[in-house]
C-alpha cells in the first residue's frame, strides 16, 4: 500500500516541505511505497519579501514569482487546484476545481496568511499596503509622486507576516525621502496597536530610540477603528485621529476559513503543539509556517525550519519509527534599517532577540540571501 | 469569584506576549458598546498590559481573577 503525503500551500513552508520529503523519501517514493502531493491555487511560488523593494522601486513583482513546475522536485506530485473541504475524520481533501477527491494519510497545513482589509472600515479605499503584490506596484506608484504632507505608517492588527516590514519600511521610507532631498517636507508617523513600536520588547527597545533620531513620529496604543478616504483621516478605537496624505497599512490578517471549517482553530490558524506542530484537533495533521498558531512570527525562516522539523517527522512515521524531532522556536530576521544598512535578529523560544548592530554588510547579506532564496524553496540551502 | 456575565470570552492561554492583549483588542472591535469581554490569559505582562490598554481606550477593567493558575479580565467596552 502506498502512503499518501499531502502538503496544502506551495508558499515557503509548503515547497520547502514538498522537496525535503522528496529527498530523505526519494527510495520510497522510487519504489511506489510513498507518494507526495502538493496542492496550490496558484501555478507560481511567490516570495512575499520582494514586495517591499517593489514598493520603493527597487525590484520588480516578476523577481518574487516562478513557476512551481520549476521549484518543485519531479517527484512530487503538483496539483493546481484550491482546497474547499478538508474531512480529518475521513481523511480526505475535495476541491473547486471539481476534480476527484484526495484522500491522506499525512498532511500537512502550510496555507498562511490572507488580508482582510475589509474588516476596517474605509482601509480598502483609503490605504495602501506592501503586502500583496498589487498593493507594492500601486504603493509605488504614489511614492513616486508623493513630494510633501504626512505619510503615515500604521500597523493595524497583529499578528501580520513579518513583523519587522514595518519598522523596515519606516527607515526605508525616511532614508529614500532624504536621499531624494524630501524629507523636509514629508512628516512620518508610525502606529502600533499596543504601548511600544513592536511587539517582541527586544527588537521594540531597539527600534524606538532610531525613530526618535531619524525624526520618525510614534503613536502607540492606535489601533485604527476606521479610515475616512474622502477627509484623509485615521480614527483609532482608542480616540486619537490622525491626518493623513499616504496611509500605508499592515491590513488585518487571517487564514483560510478551510481551517475553522475543519475545526481546528480560529481565524484560520492552526492550533499545534509548538514543539510537534501536530495539530492539536485532529490526527496525522501536521501545519507550519503562518498556519501554525505556535506564538512565533509569521515569517520565511520559521515556515523553512519548521519544515525540516515535519519533514523528518513524518518520514519517521512512515518508517514506523517514533518521531523525534522538534522545532524550538527558532527565527531568524534581517530588518532593513535606511537604503543600505541593516541589522539581523536570531530567537527561539527560549532565547531572546538582541539585534545586530546595522551595517552595510547586513544589507547586503540580506539582499544576497533574497537572490539565493531560490535555493531555500528548491530544499537546497 | 466575580457574579459578571461575559457577553464574550477570548482564551489566550498559551499565547506569548502581546498575543493575549492583541485579542482583547481584536474581540472588542467586533463588540457594542457595553458589551463586557472576558480574556483567559495566563501571561504576566497581560497585569500591566490589558489595564494600560483599557484606560487609553476608555474602557473600563471591572474586574481581574485568577483561578486555576490563569487571569482573567473582565473589560467593559465603552
Amino acid at each position: 500500500m502506498t502512503e499518501h503525503v499531502v502538503v496544502v500551500g506551495g508558499g515557503t513552508g509548503g515547497t520547502v516541505l514538498a522537496n525535503d520529503l522528496a529527498d530523505r523519501l526519494g527510495s520510497e517514493i522510487d519504489a511506489g511505497e510513498v507518494r507526495v502531493t502538493l496542492i496550490n491555487d496558484d501555478p507560481d511560488h511567490v516570495y512575499k519579501p520582494v514586495w517591499l523593494y517593489v514598493a520603493f522601486g527597487q525590484r520588480e513583482p516578476a523577481d518574487g514569482r516562478r513557476p512551481l513546475t520549476e521549484v518543485v522536485d519531479d517527484a512530487v506530485d503538483l496539483r493546481i487546484d484550491r482546497v474547499t473541504d478538508l474531512d480529518t475524520e475521513a481523511k480526505r481533501l475535495q476541491f473547486r476545481g471539481g476534480g476527484p477527491p484526495i484522500e491522506y494519510d499525512h498532511l500537512v497545513l502550510a496555507t498562511g496568511s490572507t488580508l482582510d482589509r475589509d474588516r476596517v472600515p474605509g482601509l480598502a479605499a483609503g490605504g495602501h499596503d506592501y503586502y500583496s503584490e498589487s498593493g507594492a506596484t500601486a504603493l509605488r506608484e504614489e511614492l513616486l509622486s508623493f513630494t510633501e504632507g504626512h505619510l503615515v505608517l500604521s500597523v493595524v492588527g497583529t499578528p501580520h507576516m513579518c513583523p519587522a516590514a514595518p519598522l523596515e519600511f519606516v527607515f526605508m521610507a525616511d532614508d529614500w525621502l532624504r536621499e531624494r532631498g524630501l524629507r523636509e517636507d514629508i512628516d512620518v508617523t508610525y502606529t502600533y496597536p499596543i504601548q511600544r513600536v513592536h511587539g517582541n520588547p527586544h527588537i521594540a527597545e531597539w527600534a524606538r530610540p532610531i525613530m526618535d533620531e531619524r525624526d520618525i513620529q510614534v503613536e502607540t496604543f492606535f489601533n485604527a477603528e476606521s479610515v475616512d478616504p474622502e477627509a484623509e483621516t485615521v480614527t483609532s478605537m482608542e480616540g486619537a485621529e490622525l491626518d493623513y496624505d499616504l496611509l500605508v497599512t499592515i491590513p488585518p490578517h487571517a487564514g483560510v476559513d478551510l481551517i475553522a471549517e475543519a475545526g481546528l482553530g480560529d481565524d484560520g490558524w492552526v492550533d499545534v503543539d509548538k514543539h510537534t506542530l501536530e495539530a492539536a484537533a485532529a490526527e496525522d495533521v501536521y501545519a507550519l509556517g503562518d498556519t501554525a498558531a505556535t506564538g512565533v512570527p509569521k515569517a520565511g525562516s520559521v515556515a523553512h525550519y519548521q519544515a525540516g522539523v515535519v519533514g523528518q517527522r513524518i518520514a519517521s512515521e512512515v518508517r514506523g519509527r517514533p518521531a523525534t524531532a522538534t522545532y524550538d522556536g527558532k527565527t531568524l530576521c534581517f530588518i532593513e534599517t535606511g537604503m543600505d544598512a541593516a541589522s539581523f535578529v536570531e530567537f527561539d523560544y527560549e532565547t531572546p532577540p538582541s539585534p545586530a548592530t546595522p551595517s552595510e554588510k547586513l544589507h547586503w547579506s540580506k539582499l544576497a540571501y533574497n537572490e539565493s532564496y531560490w535555493l531555500t524553496a528548491r530544499g537546497l540551502l | 469569584m466575580t457574579d459578571i456575565d461575559p457577553d464574550r470570552t477570548v482564551d489566550a492561554r498559551g499565547a506569548a506576549c502581546p498575543g493575549p492583549l492583541m485579542d482583547l483588542i481584536g474581540e472588542i472591535r467586533g463588540a457594542e458598546s457595553g458589551d463586557i469581554v472576558r480574556l483567559l490569559s495566563d501571561n504576566d505582562q497581560s497585569l500591566t498590559d490589558v489595564p494600560e490598554w483599557s484606560e487609553e481606550a476608555g474602557n473600563e477593567l471591572l474586574a481581574v481573577e485568577e483561578p486555576d493558575g490563569h487571569y482573567e479580565f473582565y473589560v467593559e467596552k465603552a
